[in-house]
């Protein structure tokens, strides 16, 4: 979730009030923001991925504002028609849409230059799926002549400046040569051709979904007016992007300008700061609530949260774009409410509990062993090859994951030993004799599974002792088997693990379920010990499977 | 009456050492006359002095012993002594060397000594010549005194020496590698009031019982004797036993709080198609959470299988438009590939959603739990993990309103131990309204977020349950509680399995 920074001096202007620290802390966090950090000259929140209206330190303060009352209900934006065109030729079918919008009357300063960068950057970031789904420019007016094209072509046929760079190069090298080409050029994958915005001079002004041209493209204090390029592949999409910028603008002191976006089959006009109706079914809030709040009072707190309530309709800001259902609203409702104000209750619905057989079979098992002196140990799914194969003597089919950041966890488990194996590694400084046992998940192909994958619980037992010899974990097996009632053979077996002629398969009711016997002292020396090891591992799954049959 | 009560609790060891006492304080001397060991006397002496029969005083002392060639010289005599019979009869000093064993520097502190004692003469022709004088004569005839001191019993004080044998310690000490100066730590056990009236009475052991064996009830012979008694407040050395895991321990304590408060158990599979994980959960298949940097997918079985025909084209047009809801969705076209991708589970939600689609209408109002690792693809650190345990509910009940979700909540965390918890907006992509969850913690004095909980999207309960029903929802993080209850501070040592840790960590009460 984006992190922004906030000018507590520039907040407070906009807000057009002055809390004191306490208030202000408790009141933007029940607003739906993550505070991270307020001082003296600085307030940093994090912005849930659902409001990027707050990106910009216009629209959380406008949110804010309204939400503690100052300036309260649906905020007028005035858009005047600039009379301008842009022209969207079919070629940009990797990309097909745009919407565009000019404002003037602006007054920049420094702060507000690196405002306007973030607030694209962290829109891009999220509500354009970095950049992938939408991404967004902005142009000095003064150095563009209409109408503008938005058009694709071959990049090999195309020179221009990019901003920050020295001098021109060809559209195919920005991808190596400039930053946000190398940083986006994922988003351009298979691309024959690229998005240009061209100009009435043919001055190339950007290339997509890279930068702008440095002729053309470049904002700096002296801009007082600027025009504005949202593109993207998600019309509804890109519409949001461009209210959300505009409106900032506005509230920074500029005047909107509205264009005609020429599509092949169709004309729009953009921005439509027009809000959107959304009906409310009072009774509906107060059975979601479990409040019973009455009209007027539904409408306050809308008011609260920037909408208007008229003729039981909710009129919501053209900047919100989460709002997809009247549940939307509702939560607006109580978030003016305030989560703190409602009483919370507990209804008196009987329904009876149940614990899961397995797992109180597994507990039960759990406890046995216990009451046996054993330990229990508790370990992650995630493992290595080498500590599941390599160092077990063994080579078993693992599954594996696609991307895990940690090449000591990039696989799922196989089986259970190696991780008790590990753990008497990590514990050799410790008292002996040292017996342990772990119930977890084990993973491996089965095509007959839903996901391909079947999972398993085993048991794992290891015991560490000078003494400890298989009668020892023999009797152990024998004992659980003893106190669950359940008959078992054992067969001889080979096993890479284990010593030969000291490992058995244990068998109840024609099926596997365990192998039982001596650590191979191969395997003890691989794990740096020197301690005599025996181990069982044992398919509760399918032990219980059988058993419950 | 004190006294008796006293020696009947005598240890064996302090039996034996209690009547040295009389004679000795010097703790070498009661090792010697007891014939114990060190060690037992140590512990003898340390019981005694608890039970204030004994003062013990340890004092630094200076110790003279025997070096090297301290112990050489004891045995084989001095060098000088050697050289000096040697020129009984005039001989050169080449040849002395030649007829002993005596190593250069020998020879020459040997002839400086001698010379200075006025035990030979030297002169210079054909090399250097040396005779015996009358004195040398004296000195063979009555022997070294050194010799003697070497043959004293060391190590020894040096308060214990004479004056004469203090200037032969003083000559010694200038040679090389004679004698040396150990500081030893001396120990002194002298008898108190009460020690003294003891040693005064008779300390019978034969009459004493100290272990009970079978033996001694069968023959009765504990009849005619006493059992000594034991020092009950003693401390005693550590033992441990097997037990279960302090995970294991938490999750059945939060598994029972579920259970009492009516919830039914849900489990289910830790890899899971991306359907049950995120788009049954109206997860928009281009949300960042199912980014590679976030969560973990499958090599090797990169996709499983789809649920039924129905109920995936019910998930697909609540993302695609908001299916019958009244809902606008997410506007995109919904893909299957995408919701067949494996991945680990990101949470226990994938259980809800499967609970959810296969219930029946019979079994609404319901409520249900579960607790569960689940994954995240993140580099370890002490507050960060890759698996983590989440405690997850879900409540179908007609009537059930947001006012509800906070109050089942509240109790949850309330019987794990925090009495105060609040709750925040926040935001989920299929809970509206969202809450996170707040808990104080007492010993730190702030809040600790503890995860979240919301009532379940209409998209989420029409496209599952076929109808649009509340359902209350919540998957709070379960390994902060449990970090907070153990006073952990890493989160790596939740899965670092030190057996010293495991034997010794407090067991949870609750």
């Amino acid at each position: 979730m984006p992190t922004i920074k906030i000018n507590k001096k520039v907040f407070e202007k906009l807000v057009g009030k002055k809390l004191p620290l306490e208030k202000l802390k408790d009141r933007i966090s029940y607003l739906g923001t993550d505070l991270e950090d307020v001082n003296e000259n600085e307030i940093v929140v994090e912005i849930f991925p659902n409001r990027p209206d707050m990106l910009s330190e216009e629209g959380f303060a406008r949110a804010f504002s309204s939400f503690i009352g100052v300036k309260t209900g649906l905020k007028k934006y005035n858009v005047k028609k600039s009379g301008h065109k842009v022209i969207v030729d079919k070629s940009v079918s990797m990309r097909p849409y745009t919407t565009c919008a000019i404002v003037k009357n602006l007054n920049f300063n420094d702060e507000m230059i690196r405002e306007i960068m973030q607030i694209q950057e962290k829109l891009a970031l999220t509500h354009g799926r970095n950049r992938k789904k939408s991404a967004y420019g902005l142009y000095p007016l003064n150095n563009i002549n209409f109408p503008i094209r938005y058009t694709a072509k071959d990049p090999n046929e195309v020179k221009f400046r990019p901003l920050g760079l020295e001098k021109e190069i060809s559209a195919v090298k920005v991808e190596e040569l400039h930053p946000k080409g190398r940083e986006f050029k994922w988003v351009a994958e298979g691309w024959k051709k690229y998005p240009f915005f061209i100009d009435g001079k043919e001055n190339i002004m950007c290339m997509l979904p890279y930068t702008n041209s440095h002729h053309t493209g470049k904002v700096d204090e002296t801009t007082k007016e600027v025009f504005i390029e949202c593109t993207g592949t998600d019309l509804e999409n890109v519409k949001q992007a461009l209210n959300i910028i505009v409106t900032m603008l506005a509230d920074m002191g500029g005047q909107i300008y509205s264009l005609d976006i020429i599509y092949p089959s169709k004309t729009i006009t953009t921005p439509n700061l027009n809000p959107e109706e959304m009906k409310v079914d009072i009774g509906y809030v107060n059975k979601i609530l479990g409040l019973d709040l009455k009209e007027n009072q539904i409408k306050t707190l809308l008011e609260r949260m920037g909408f208007d309530y008229k003729n039981k309709k909710a009129l919501i800001p053209a900047y919100r774009t989460d709002i997809l259902h009247q549940i939307d609203l509702i939560e607006d409702i109580a978030i003016a409410y305030g989560y703190e104000n409602f009483i919370p209750s507990i209804p008196n619905l009987s329904t009876i509990s149940a614990e899961d057989k397995f797992e109180i079979f597994k507990n039960k098992i759990a406890d046995l062993l216990s009451g046996m002196g054993l330990i229990e140990t508790c370990s992650y799914h995630l493992s290595n090859k080498e500590q599941q194969c390599s160092m077990m003597n063994t080579n078993l089919s693992l599954i594996e994951l696609e991307n895990s950041i940690s090449s000591d966890y990039n696989i799922l488990k196989a089986w259970n030993i190696p991780s008790l194996m590990e753990i008497l590694s990590s514990n050799k400084h410790h008292e002996y004799p040292q017996k342990i046992f772990t119930i977890g998940t084990i993973f491996k192909k089965n095509p007959k599974s839903e996901t391909n994958i079947e999972e398993d619980e085993r048991l794992a037992i290891a015991i560490a002792s000078e003494k400890t010899d298989y009668t020892e974990i023999r009797q152990i097996l024998d004992y659980l088997f003893r106190s669950i009632n359940l008959k078992y053979e054992i067969t001889e077996t080979e096993h890479d693990s284990f010593i030969t002629g000291r490992v058995g398969r244990v068998i109840v009711n024609g099926k596997n379920v365990a192998y039982i016997g001596e650590i191979s002292p191969q395997v003890i020396t691989n794990w740096e010990l020197e301690m005599p090891v025996t181990a069982l591992e044992l398919n509760l799954t399918e032990l219980f499977n059988t058993i419950s049959k | 009456m004190e006294v008796d009560k006293i020696i009947a609790a005598l240890h064996p060891l302090e039996r034996k050492v209690l009547p040295i006492l009389r004679e000795t304080s010097s703790f070498e001397k009661i090792a010697e006359l007891t014939k114990l060991q060190k060690v037992e006397v140590m512990r003898a002496l340390q019981w005694l002095q608890n039970k204030k029969i004994i003062s013990v005083k340890q004092k630094l002392q200076e110790k003279i012993d025997l070096d090297e060639n301290g112990l050489k010289y004891r045995d084989k005599g001095l060098p000088e002594k050697t050289f000096l019979q040697l020129s009984n009869k005039p001989i050169t000093l080449d040849e002395i060397g030649k007829r002993s064993n005596l190593s250069k520097q020998e020879l020459s502190i040997s002839l400086g000594i001698l010379k200075s004692k006025g035990a030979i003469e030297i002169k210079k022709e054909r090399g250097i010549l040396i005779s015996i004088t009358n004195a040398g004569k004296n000195i063979l005839n009555k022997g070294f005194p050194e010799e003697d001191f070497l043959k004293k019993k060391f190590p020894i004080g040096i308060f214990e020496l004479n004056n004469e044998e203090k200037r032969i310690f003083e000559s010694l000490k200038k040679r090389k590698n004679i004698v040396k100066l150990n500081i030893i730590k001396i120990i002194n056990a002298e008898l108190t009031e009460i020690g003294k009236k003891l040693t005064a009475q008779k300390i019978d052991s034969k009459n004493i019982i100290d272990r009970l064996t079978p033996s001694i009830i069968q023959s009765g012979e504990w009849k005619n004797k006493k059992l000594r008694s034991y020092d009950v407040a003693i401390n005693v050395p550590n033992i441990s036993g097997g037990k279960r895991h302090f995970v294991s321990q938490a999750i059945q304590y939060s598994k029972r709080i579920w259970l009492d408060m009516g919830f039914k158990e849900m489990t289910g599979p830790i890899v899971e198609s991306s359907f049950w994980v995120f788009d049954a959960l109206f997860t928009a298949q281009d949300h960042p959470v199912r980014e590679m940097q976030d969560t973990f997918f499958i090599k090797n079985q990169k996709y499983g299988k789809l649920p039924e025909k129905k109920l995936v084209n019910a998930v697909k047009s609540a993302h695609e438009n908001g299916g019958s809801t009244g809902s606008k969705g997410w506007q995109y076209n919904w893909k299957n590939e995408e919701a067949m991708k494996n991945v680990l589970r990101t949470h226990t939600t994938n259980l809800s959603a499967r609970t959810l689609a296969g219930l029946k209408k019979s079994e609404i109002p319901s409520k249900f739990f579960a607790v569960g690792r689940c994954f995240r693809n993140e580099a370890i650190d002490w507050s960060h993990l890759f698996e983590f345990n989440q405690t997850e509910g879900i409540v179908i009940d007609p009537n059930a309103n947001f006012r509800h979700l906070l109050g089942y909540l509240k109790e949850f965390f309330r019987r794990m131990g925090f009495e105060k918890a609040r709750f925040r907006p926040a935001y989920f992509a299929y809970t509206e309204p969202s809450v996170e969850i707040d808990a104080f913690y007492p010993v730190h004095k702030k809040w600790i977020e503890l995860g979240g909980a919301g009532i379940l999207r209409p998209e989420v309960t029409k496209a599952l349950l076929g109808e649009e029903i509340p359902v209350l929802a919540w998957g709070p993080g379960f390994d902060r509680v449990m970090m907070d209850y153990y006073d952990i501070n890493d989160m790596r040592d939740i899965y670092k399995n030190d057996l010293k840790q495991l034997r010794e960590m407090e067991y949870w009460m609750k």
